[in-house]
Parts: structure tokens; C-alpha cells; sequence
């Protein structure tokens, strides 16, 4: 029995801006030209249910630092979790030794005191309802999850599981040249992964979700019990296909891959390196005039908004892919440096090391079609619902997964179908999506509606 | 960052203010509601990196994360809680939430503790101070710079970087059980691109272990993972795209061994078959490969990746014979399991850091040498794949399904080795994939030291090996004909 709430939300000796300016001050003091310093905590409760017993139940918190230095053109970084004195100490001389180690690099250094800022708008990316539940309650939600799953289906016996996580977080980022930033964040989830069998054997399982940013805006857990049941009994006796070349409709979690591997393509990283396919390409038509992508950091309630980036820079909405043409990179400010052009607002901050580069809320426009008519409309062809492996290359556009999913034949989703790959070069998908559907939904940062892919080759038997 | 000291338990008790006291009333507050076992697991772990990119020292970082993961099992429950203060405080309440899991009347008292023997010893620990450390990896990943560059006119960008942690692990068990470990880990990495008119090309090598600086001094040179990037990147701007379909497919020895990990390794984790969700489940004492097969998992071999003295819960590493000869013959287990399934703790108890809840783990995973000549095996192909480097895998546990991405791969032509394919996944079923296992090398060979594992969003450490093998038949998934 759980008879104590959570205590997860309650924070002793909390931290606040002061203490993070101060931690710049001090490198100043030590001889850094600019300092940059991010504090982030986060709280998370995580439980699993299994076969209606509590198997997993996690509650913790954690706090850490993270400090950028810069000596000149010269940059170094550190990280702690201790946040005495001591640590704080070792933390700042650490950073001073370690900067005399590196090269002078003209393009280093904080973004300009101009370029600075934060939206100033409520991106609703907070919400104390995640941890409202008492504890005994959110088992039941997990519980319910899975319940629901395994009463969808008499062929469904065994799960993996259904879960309740819940998380909050909060980030404070500061620098010497006068930005300081605050951000507070919460999600909650709630998940199924039922395991269903044939009489003759034959496991699959399959899993489903409802993540949020509230409590009140999840998904029923009898509805993604359920939907994880659907998804779970259609792959049953499940065959290979022999290889061939047929249209691919790509269900929109499984299209959404296409997305991050162009994400990975428009990274500055790759792009001032010539790393990626895409890289030079701005201004050139890379895709088919059907397609239009977005990356937006400002959107209210997004999993991929923020009010500023990881240098402070505010977040904002670019157009990536304008039908076709490339007219934008993710770029933070090093990235942008290099290439002669301005910081997208895209740095992301880990603790350790120098920003990085993160999307937004990061999507392909909806088209007219719904799913059923993009479907209805092909004669033979693949219906894509799982990808498995690491199959892509993004200096080459040389893509190659594990796939799985059900075989369209007259328009009409017929038998499921396993151990096949789907295989071709991003390039060419690119210009190759012929059709888009209108089912653009939020379920994570970035989101892509289904897809049809002409040309690509499956490899089966 | 301190030297490391050999000493463990005094750097924790020194350092972090820890005594047999406390733990003791930790222990004793998780078991406070009831519960079968207890645990408490202190980390304290020192990484640094350094990164050299168009020639320019680039980066340079280092950190410290420091915690304690407390653990309540009940029957098959676990109650998990984790903190960064270790001050008595926090320690107790997070021992407190951890007993949230159980319900009934608490257990007795935990009093004294049995210290673990020496440990195995199985890896080195640094003595020498911090500053002169990261003169002499900065000097190493420059030779790799400058190796890769000087390699060939058509490698146009470099990217070397080094980068590794010191673990310290102190595990506290309610029966009294006590282990220390100290954990090094390196990795020298070279990453190049290739250009040749509008032709690019990426490879990367790299390498290191459970091993100090003189490693990369004297066993693996920056140079020679240099070299090999380079090599590979410059092969790929001359590559023709891969075959699809069935065909008969040869593996490389050393790193291909990620076929046994996806393929067979994860399906024999105890947790998915003691819960019935792995495609290998109820199948111990059948075949699940060929007779030419026996599959190992060794977390005792020194100084490798994926090796241990202890788990992560404490117990010694082992090694322990998962296939022999084709027939299955055990699980890796932690202690929830091996107490659930009444089976032995193979000391494959692991997780990512005091923030995670253990699991069972791979160590070391690799097949054991045949008698077969590795150019009698190429020769006995007709027209096949022959696949030496991969990137990533993974495997659906429950269908068997498994995957693997090949990044170096050539055309196997009347026996003989001939052009160079683009990157291809390779895609199997596990329980059925080893079974067409023809013919096996006698050159089994270990990777360099690069895997990291994935499992429920925890990642750890791990080493692969395999001789080269012949499968007569298995999925490629390119584009060709």
C-alpha cells in the first residue's frame, strides 16, 4: 500500500539566479574574458506495472552545473553535481586549466550583447498537475494502461507492461555579457506494451503513448491500452516478402525518421564540415515542391519550445524546406560563424562541453489526403508501420532500415509482413514523396503526417 | 580530479563522509516497511574529453557526478530512489521513498558488513596527476590528426578526440555484502571525410578498453586507428550500392561480433525470458545454432570494454557458456532474476550510473574459434557479401527480429573479394539466424573497444568478438541488384 504523496516537488536550499550569476562572477574574478554558466534540477517519477502487479517504482531528484569558460579565443568546459563551496571552487579552477589546453579559434566565443533574449510570452511548458496524483493513483493509471491493452485481445496474455512517468525540470542560464535566463518544464506519459501470440506461437509486441505536458491533456489510458492492443495484434503471423520495388506509405511515427535524419543534415555541425548531403545546398531545390518543413521554438505548450536556446538566444520559427528549396540551416552561434551567416537560435546546452545544436518543434507541412486515401490510391505496396536499426548515413543520404508492416494490395492494408529491409538514398526520397497526408499530429517535437515514397527497394526473400 | 587511489572504500569514507554506521541505518530505513533485500550503490565518477577538429584544439571538458541509487526488492518489485546530496538527510529519505515499495513490518537490523576479497584486478588504476595527463592526450589524438591527413590527398576533414572517465563504485547490501571497484575507461577516436569531386565519404576508427595512456603508446597507436579511417573513407568513395536480398553472407572476425550481441545476446538476458517476452524463452537445452557455434559472455578478461571486477550490484564477473555447440544453455543473470528463476548470478548485474535501476547485461559477448581457414571461406562463396565493420544494431526481442548496419562491405564474386558496397543494414531472425552457420574461422578476434549497449534508456559499456563466419543465408537490405 502507498500511503505517502510524493515528495518529489519539494526542493530544499532551492537555487536561485543569484547563485548562478555569482558562479560567473567568480570565473571573471579568475581570469575568464567570458563565462557562461547553466544550472539545471529535475525531478521524475517513473512507475511500471506488470501483469496488474507494480513491478518498478522511481522517485528522485537531481541538480548539477555546467560552466563554459573563455580565455581570449580560446574555450574550455566543466560539470559537477557538487554544489558546495568546494565544488564550485573546483569547478571554475578546473575550467581555467583546462582552457590554457586549447587553440585559439577566431570563431569561438558569446554570442553579442545585442542578439540576447527571451520570449516574452507564457509557452505553457509548465504544469504542477504532473505531480498532483498521489502516488497511489498514478500506479492506477499505469495500471488501467495496461489492463485495457490486455482485455483488447484474447491473444494478448503477456505484456511488457504499462507505465506513468511523470518529470519536471527547471534551468537557470547565465553569462557575462548580462543574459540571464529562467525555464521550467514538466511532461507526463503514460504507456502500454502488450505481447500478444498465436495458438503455434509466433510473439509480437508493439507499444503506444500519450505523452504530455499536463496531466489533463493525456490520452485516456483505455485509449492507448487499446490502441497499443491494435498495434500489437496486427503484426501477428506476420511473413517476408520477396525483394522488389513498390511505393512505401509511411505512417507518420515511422515518417517522422525521415525528418531527423534531415534535422541531422541542416546541423551546422555537419554543414561547416561539408558532413552532410544538404551541406552548400541553401538556395538549391533539394525536394520535391510538395514538401515544406518547419522548425519552430516558439510554439505554446511544444515539446521542442523554449523561450530561449542554449545560449540565450530567443527561440523562433524559421521555414527550413519552403516547397522544395532549402532555405535554412540549425545553426548556433560557432555554426554560424563559420558558415558567415547568423545564429538560428537552434544551440542546445547540455551541462558538459560546448552547445550543441537542437530543433524545435520540427515538421513537414500536412497535405489534402487523409491516410485511408493515400492507401486506397495504391495498387501494390508496402504500408511501413516499425523501423529497427541505425541505418543511415548523412555525408552520403545512403539510407537503409529494418523494416515492418502490411502489405497493401488493391488499395485495401491486408497481411502483416517482418525481416524485410527498406533501403534507397535521401536524395532521390526526397524528390520521391508523392503523396502527403493531412494527419499532422503533435505526439513528440518533431512530426511528420504519412508519407508515400516511390522508388525505394525492400529486401526480403 | 584526484589521482585515482587503489583504495575505494577509504575514498568513499574519507571524501564523501560515508561510515559503516550510515549505511547500516540506510539499510535499515529502505527495509523499514518490509522487503527482501536492500541496497545501496555509491558512484563517484571523473570524466574528461579533448577534441581536435581542423586541427585546432576545439574542445576540452571535464566533470564530476557523484550520487547514490538505494533500492528496495520486494518479490518482483523494486522501489527506487536516487540522490546527489549525500549528506545523512537526504541518504535516509531517499532510503524511506525506496521503501515505499513494500508493505509489511520492518525487517531486523543490518549490522557489519563482509567486505568482498581483493578484486580480480583485472584492470590498471593511474597514478599520475591530471595536468600531465592531458598534455600526453592532447599529444595523442594530434599524431591521429596528423596520421589521418597525411593518409591521403582526399581526406579532407578530421576529427580526433579522446575521452575518458575513472568509476569508483561502492555497493551495500542488506545481507551484509560490500564491494569496492575502480573502473578506468578510455577511448581514442578518429573520424575523417573523404572528398573527391562531389563524391564524399565518412569512416571512423577507434579503440582503448579498461586502460591508461601507455596503452595508446605502445598496444594501439593513435596512428593506427588514424589510418584505418582514413582508409575506410577513402574505400567508400569508390563504393557501389549493395545488393538486396537473401544470399550467403560473410563476416568479418573482431567487431561483425555485434551479430551475436543483437542476434542472440539480448534474446538471453534472464529479465525478458523469466517474464516470457523474448523469442528465446522456454528454448534452453534446444539448438539455436549450428554445432559449429558456442557463445560466451566474459566479464573477466582484462583490461576490455566491457569487462568488470564486480557488477553493479556487487557480485563478481564471470564467464558464462550461453550456447555450446549450438544447444542453448544459460541466461545472464542479475540478482532479482537469478533469485526469481532460481538460477546463478553471473554477475551481469549492471546499469548506467546510480541514477538507473540494475539489469541483466552483456560483458564481453563472443564465439568461440572453428578450425576453418578464413580464405577457404571466402573461396567457398559464389556470389555473397563479405561484411568487416558495422555501425549500430538492434533486435525486436520478442519476434527475434535483429538488425545490423554494415560501413564496410565488399562483393563476394566467384570466391574472390571484389568491389566495395555502400552502407547496408543486414537483417535476421535471432533464434533461427545462427542456424545457418556454415562454416566458422580459426581467427577469433576481439573489437577495439567502441560498443556502448543500449537498453531501456541505459547505456553501458560492452566488447564484441567473433572469428569470421559463414551464414548461407541472411537479408541484405540494399538497393542493387
Amino acid at each position: 500500500m502507498f500511503f505517502v504523496t510524493s515528495t518529489a516537488t519539494v526542493t530544499i536550499n532551492a537555487i536561485g539566479q543569484e547563485f548562478v550569476t555569482d558562479i560567473v562572477t567568480k570565473a571573471l574574478r579568475a581570469g575568464a574574458t567570458d563565462a557562461e554558466v547553466v544550472f539545471a534540477e529535475g525531478d521524475e517519477f517513473e512507475t511500471l506495472v506488470r501483469l496488474g502487479q507494480v513491478e518498478q517504482l522511481k522517485e528522485a531528484g537531481s541538480r548539477a552545473l555546467g560552466l563554459r569558460v573563455f580565455q581570449g579565443l580560446r574555450t574550455a568546459s566543466t560539470s559537477t553535481s557538487d554544489l558546495s563551496p568546494e565544488g564550485v571552487q573546483q569547478l571554475i579552477s578546473g575550467a581555467m586549466s583546462l582552457v590554457r589546453v586549447t587553440s585559439e579559434d577566431p570563431f569561438v566565443g558569446l554570442p553579442e550583447r545585442e542578439e540576447f533574449g527571451a520570449l516574452a510570452v507564457d509557452l505553457d511548458l509548465y504544469y504542477e498537475d504532473v505531480y498532483a496524483l498521489p502516488v497511489i493513483e498514478r500506479i492506477e493509471y499505469a495500471r488501467r494502461t495496461e489492463a485495457a491493452a490486455m482485455a483488447a485481445d484474447v491473444r494478448i496474455q503477456n505484456s511488457g507492461g504499462g507505465s506513468f512517468d511523470a518529470a519536471t525540470g527547471r534551468k537557470i542560464l547565465a553569462n557575462s555579457r548580462g543574459f540571464v535566463g529562467e525555464s521550467r518544464r514538466s511532461s507526463c506519459s503514460i504507456s502500454a506494451q502488450p505481447i500478444a501470440q498465436l495458438a503455434e506461437g509466433g510473439m509480437q509486441r508493439d507499444y503506444w503513448y500519450s505523452s504530455q505536458r499536463s496531466l489533463h491533456l493525456l490520452d485516456s489510458p483505455e485509449d492507448v491500452g487499446q490502441e497499443a492492443a491494435r498495434r500489437t495484434v496486427r503484426r501477428l503471423g506476420a511473413r517476408r516478402i520477396p525483394t522488389q520495388r513498390v511505393p512505401l506509405v509511411f505512417a507518420p511515427e515511422i515518417a517522422r525518421s525521415i525528418l531527423g535524419a534531415i534535422m541531422g543534415a541542416i546541423n551546422g555541425n555537419a554543414v561547416y564540415r561539408s558532413s552532410s548531403f544538404l551541406a552548400g545546398k541553401l538556395g538549391e531545390t533539394v525536394a520535391g515542391d510538395n514538401l515544406t518543413i518547419i522548425d519552430d521554438g516558439t510554439t505554446p505548450g511544444g515539446f521542442g519550445s523554449a523561450p530561449f536556446d542554449g545560449e540565450g538566444l530567443p527561440t523562433r520559427r524559421k521555414v527550413v524546406l519552403d516547397r522544395g528549396v532549402l532555405t535554412s540551416y540549425l545553426l548556433n552561434t560557432y555554426t554560424a560563424r563559420k558558415l558567415g551567416l547568423q545564429s538560428t537560435g537552434n544551440a542546445s546546452r547540455g551541462l558538459a562541453g560546448s552547445p550543441g545544436i537542437g530543433a524545435g518543434n520540427f515538421y513537414l507541412e500536412p497535405g489534402a489526403k487523409t491516410p485511408e486515401e493515400i492507401i486506397a490510391a495504391i495498387h501494390s505496396g508496402l504500408y511501413v508501420t516499425d523501423l529497427i536499426g541505425h541505418g543511415v548515413n548523412i555525408v552520403t543520404g545512403d539510407y537503409s532500415h529494418g523494416a515492418s508492416g502490411l502489405w497493401i494490395e488493391n488499395g485495401e492494408l491486408t497481411y502483416p509482413v517482418e525481416e524485410i529491409t527498406v533501403a534507397g538514398n535521401l536524395k532521390e526520397m526526397l524528390h520521391n514523396i508523392s503523396v502527403v497526408g493531412n494527419d499532422l499530429i503533435f505526439r513528440s517535437a518533431v512530426a511528420c503526417p504519412t508519407i508515400c515514397i516511390e522508388g525505394m527497394t525492400i529486401a526480403g526473400e | 580530479m584526484q589521482p585515482a587511489s587503489p583504495d575505494t572504500r577509504k575514498f568513499f569514507y574519507e571524501h564523501l563522509g560515508l561510515n559503516d554506521r550510515l549505511l547500516e541505518r540506510c539499510l535499515a530505513e529502505a527495509l523499514s516497511a518490509g522487503g527482501d533485500y536492500a541496497d545501496l550503490y555509491f558512484e563517484y565518477v571523473t570524466a574528461s574529453s579533448l577534441v581536435v577538429d581542423e586541427s585546432l584544439v576545439k574542445s576540452a571538458s571535464q566533470g564530476i557526478s557523484a550520487g547514490c541509487g538505494l533500492r528496495v526488492v520486494s518479490g518482483e518489485r523494486t522501489g527506487y530512489a536516487y540522490t546527489d546530496d549525500l549528506s545523512p538527510e537526504r541518504l535516509l529519505r531517499a532510503a524511506r521513498t525506496a521503501a515505499l515499495i513494500a508493505s509489511g513490518p520492518s525487517k531486523q537490523q543490518v549490522q557489519g558488513f563482509r567486505e568482498a576479497p581483493p578484486s580480480a584486478g583485472l584492470y590498471p588504476v593511474a597514478t599520475t596527476g591530471f595536468d600531465a595527463e592531458t598534455a600526453a592526450k592532447l599529444e595523442l589524438i594530434q599524431r591521429g590528426n596528423r596520421a589521418a591527413r597525411a593518409y591521403d590527398a582526399r581526406i579532407v576533414q578530421v576529427q580526433a578526440s579522446f575521452a575518458d572517465e575513472l568509476r569508483r563504485i561502492l555497493v551495500a547490501g542488506s545481507d551484509g555484502s560490500f564491494a569496492t571497484d575502480t573502473q578506468p575507461l578510455a577511448r581514442l577516436n578518429v573520424s575523417v571525410i573523404a572528398k573527391e569531386g562531389e563524391n564524399m565519404a565518412r569512416g571512423s576508427s577507434g579503440g582503448g578498453g579498461r586502460v591508461l595512456l601507455d596503452f595508446f603508446l605502445t598496444d594501439k597507436t593513435p596512428e593506427y586507428f588514424a589510418i584505418e579511417a582514413a582508409r575506410q573513407a577513402v574505400l567508400q568513395l569508390g563504393a557501389v550500392p549493395a545488393p538486396a536480398g537473401e544470399m550467403p553472407v560473410v563476416l568479418g572476425p573482431g567487431w561483425p561480433g555485434v551479430l551475436l550481441h543483437e542476434a542472440v545476446g539480448h534474446g538471453l538476458e534472464a529479465d525478458f525470458n523469466r517474464k516470457k517476452t523474448s523469442a528465446f524463452a522456454g528454448l534452453i537445452g534446444q539448438m539455436v545454432a549450428s554445432p559449429k557455434v558456442t557463445v560466451i559472455d566474459n566479464g573477466t578478461m582484462p583490461n576490455r570494454r566491457g569487462s568488470l571486477n564486480v557488477d553493479d550490484e556487487g557480485s563478481p564477473t564471470q564467464e558464462t557458456v550461453l550456447i555450446e555447440n549450438g544447444v542453448l544453455k544459460g541466461y545472464m543473470s542479475d540478482k532479482l532474476s537469478a533469485r526469481l528463476m532460481g538460477i546463478a548470478d553471473t554477475g551481469n548485474g549492471r546499469r548506467e550510473s546510480y541514477q538507473h535501476i540494475p539489469m541483466p547485461r552483456m560483458t564481453n559477448t563472443y564465439m568461440l574459434a572453428g578450425e576453418d581457414d578464413p580464405g577457404d571461406i571466402i573461396r567457398s562463396v559464389h556470389r555473397g557479401l563479405y561484411a568487416v565493420n558495422f555501425g549500430g544494431g538492434q533486435v525486436d526481442i520478442t519476434n527475434g527480429k535483429f538488425v545490423f548496419s554494415a560501413s564496410e562491405a565488399y562483393l563476394i564474386e566467384d570466391g574472390k573479394i571484389t568491389a566495395p558496397v555502400k552502407n547496408a543494414t543486414l537483417i535476421g531472425n535471432g533464434p533461427e539466424a545462427l542456424k545457418y552457420v556454415s562454416m566458422v574461422g580459426n581467427d577469433l578476434k576481439l573489437d577495439e573497444g567502441v560498443g556502448t549497449c543500449g537498453k531501456a534508456g541505459q547505456s553501458v559499456p560492452v566488447g564484441v568478438g567473433m572469428p569470421t563466419i559463414k551464414l548461407d543465408k541472411m537479408t541484405v537490405g540494399g538497393t542493387g541488384n
